[in-house]
């Protein structure tokens, strides 16, 4: 059985008078332990489908089933919860808190956690040890690098042990070496600590990363495998022979 | 309690403009509490008195005198068990710009019908004594830094020319509506200076029973009734409110005043915590992201606005207690035993309470309420 079931999924947005059409009856399943990567131009519905996923947007039809609940089905109270305990979010403007420092950043999710503060300290410290910036911790997002700041958002996303990890453009903001840096943690999440991971990314090296890899286009799913332009842009741009 | 690292956070992204906000709000309940004890003191004044003493003045009005002579009729009324008398003096010291209030007294009368003034035994010897003598307030003494045995000169403003009394005795009363800013010497030395007008301005008439307070009033002022001089007898605690009723409705004007401020540093207050709260669309979604629920940013906004409040509180309302207390301030010696009571602080912490959620409930819902999507696309 899948962790993430999204069943015949069908969502549009209103802009003003026009209807925009994204997803047209979209089926995928997320095994658990696999690590996704949906590419496709903007406005090709990728971080919609992440967001659908969340449980941060609703579709207009269909269902979306994560580790057994399901989330399309789920009132605002219920959801806020269940986020807190299933979902680690990363944005590509990593989004971090200003006023607070990294530790206070990656400690926010367990906030809503019944544990002690001792026991939050272990899982923090733990975080922030795993993505290897235990050294900045008390450091403000201002006093980090792009990378620095990226790799505490992901110590934030990971630091609840979510079922799932999303990831929205994680290496946008980030130069190359930050990339190579943050993508090599999220591999090393997936192979080491079995963390389902699912990102969206333009970035063909993000996408190398990946053991499986979606194309969506025009709200239809394509498996990568059966996109050759996209494997081999990837493998140029991972610098491998074609 | 594991939010308020957050909360303070957040407070601290703008420090300028928290302090400022705190200090608006501590102003307004420092006002606030001023103005309340304005109210508060002015009705403990008109309920201050001693059920068994009468004041007696001139039936046209208070500016009016009494025969001296009346004492000793007053003595022998019924009921009653001692007599003093007293007049407004009105002098004025040095540049007379520190007001307080000047008493001519019959000394040893005076002193036994006021227990509540206490001194030294010795000072109140030598008060009785000497013709000259004057008996001062601790807290004008305090005022002008005077020292006992020195002379000080009034200047007459009812009774002209320069009028040099010694300090012989400093008081301080056991009941703070007696007042400290007041200076009183003899009324012997005054009706020697004047040439014997023999005049009193007002008698106080110690009775026997509280219960017959009414049937004595009434039989002194029948006593004088066909006089030159008649008379009007009531309790002490209506003297001292027939001279309340002097300040008109000030509660009123002083509760407009106070709840005028307040409302006014609301609308500062409430503005700042929407600027705040709206800054930081971006990141309340990204708390929703994180799982936070509608609740909990509910709570964390109301939190904020109540740090804010509670602050400005401890600061206005804890200010005004101490600084009343430690200034030992009398308004110039018209509002005697000026003092924030437990009841203002109680009203002041009510104040800051409502401020408190006026000022967060908006920016609360606001924040509850975000939708997450539409408040990630605004900034992404």
């Amino acid at each position: 059985m899948a962790l993430v079931e999204i069943r015949d999924v069908y969502k549009s947005f209103q802009r003003d008078t026009q209807r925009i059409d994204v997803f047209n009856g979209i089926t995928l399943d997320v095994d658990e332990g696999s690590f996704l990567a949906l590419m496709g131009p903007s406005g090709s519905g990728k971080s919609t489908l992440l967001n659908l996923i969340a449980g941060l947007d609703k579709p207009n039809s269909g269902t979306i089933t994560v580790a057994g609940s399901m989330v399309s089905a789920m009132t605002p109270s219920q959801l806020a919860p269940w986020r807190a305990r299933h979902v680690g979010f990363v944005f590509q403007q990593f989004n971090l808190l200003p006023v607070l420092t990294a530790y206070q950043n990656v400690e926010l999710p367990l906030l809503l956690t019944r544990l002690s503060k001792k026991e939050r300290d272990e899982r923090v410290r733990l975080a922030l040890g795993v993505v290897g910036l235990d050294d900045r911790m008390d450091h403000y997002p201002r006093q980090l690098s792009g990378g620095q700041e990226q790799r505490v958002s992901i110590a934030r996303a990971i630091v609840a042990d979510p079922t799932v990890i999303l990831l929205d453009e994680p290496t946008g903001q980030l130069d190359a070496k930050s990339s190579q840096e943050v993508l090599a943690l999220l591999r090393r999440l997936n192979s080491e600590f079995k963390k389902t991971i699912v990102i969206v990314t333009h970035d063909a090296h993000a996408a190398e990363r990946a053991t499986t890899v979606l194309h969506l286009e025009k709200g239809d799913l394509i498996r990568g495998d059966a996109v050759p332009s996209l494997r081999s842009d990837a493998a140029a741009a991972a610098g491998m022979p074609r | 309690m594991k939010y308020l690292p957050l909360v303070l956070a957040n407070l601290g992204r703008h420090k300028k403009r928290t302090v400022l906000t705190i200090i608006s709000v501590a102003l307004a309940l420092f006002l606030f509490a001023s103005l309340q004890t304005v109210t508060t003191t002015i009705a403990s004044a008109a309920n201050f008195g001693n059920a068994r003493r009468l004041v007696s003045t001139n039936a046209t009005g208070i500016v009016f005198t009494l025969p001296i002579a009346y004492a000793n009729r007053l003595q022998a009324q019924p009921g009653v068990e001692a007599v003093t008398w007293a007049n407004w003096f009105g002098g004025r010291y040095g540049d007379g710009k520190r007001f307080f209030a000047t008493f001519a007294i019959d000394p040893k009368s005076y002193l036994e019908m006021y227990p509540e003034m206490v001194m030294p035994e010795e000072q109140k010897q030598a008060f009785l004594r000497e013709r000259t003598a004057a008996l001062v307030g601790k807290s004008l003494m305090d005022a002008f830094g005077w020292k006992l045995g020195q002379n000080i000169t009034l200047q007459g403003t009812i009774f002209p020319g320069d009028w040099t009394f010694t300090i012989r005795a400093v008081y301080k009363p056991t009941d703070p509506q007696i007042g400290e800013d007041v200076v009183m010497f003899h009324h012997e030395y005054m009706e020697e200076r004047l040439g014997r007008p023999g005049q009193a301005g007002w008698y106080i008439v110690k009775i026997d029973r509280t219960d017959r307070a009414a049937p004595i009033a009434k039989a002194i002022d029948d006593q004088f009734r066909n006089s030159s001089y008649p008379t009007k007898t009531g309790t002490e605690q209506a003297f001292n409110a027939s001279f309340a009723t002097m300040w008109g409705n000030v509660s009123l004007l002083m509760g407009t005043i106070g709840m005028a401020v307040v409302f006014a540093i609301l609308l500062v207050t409430a503005n700042a915590m929407m600027m705040s709260a709206r800054e930081r669309t971006r990141e309340v979604a990204v708390l929703k992201t994180i799982g936070f629920g509608d609740r909990t940013l509910f709570g964390v906004v109301m939190l904020e606005a109540g740090v804010v409040a509670i602050t400005g509180a401890v600061i206005g309302l804890g200010g005004a207690k101490v600084l009343y207390k430690a200034t030992h301030f009398s308004g110039g010696g018209f509002l005697p035993g000026f003092d924030v009571t437990g009841s203002t602080l109680a009203l002041g912490s009510a104040v800051a309470l409502v401020l408190m959620v006026a000022s967060g409930v908006v920016p609360a819902i606001r924040a509850a309420r975000l939708p997450v999507i539409s408040a990630l696309r605004q900034v992404e």
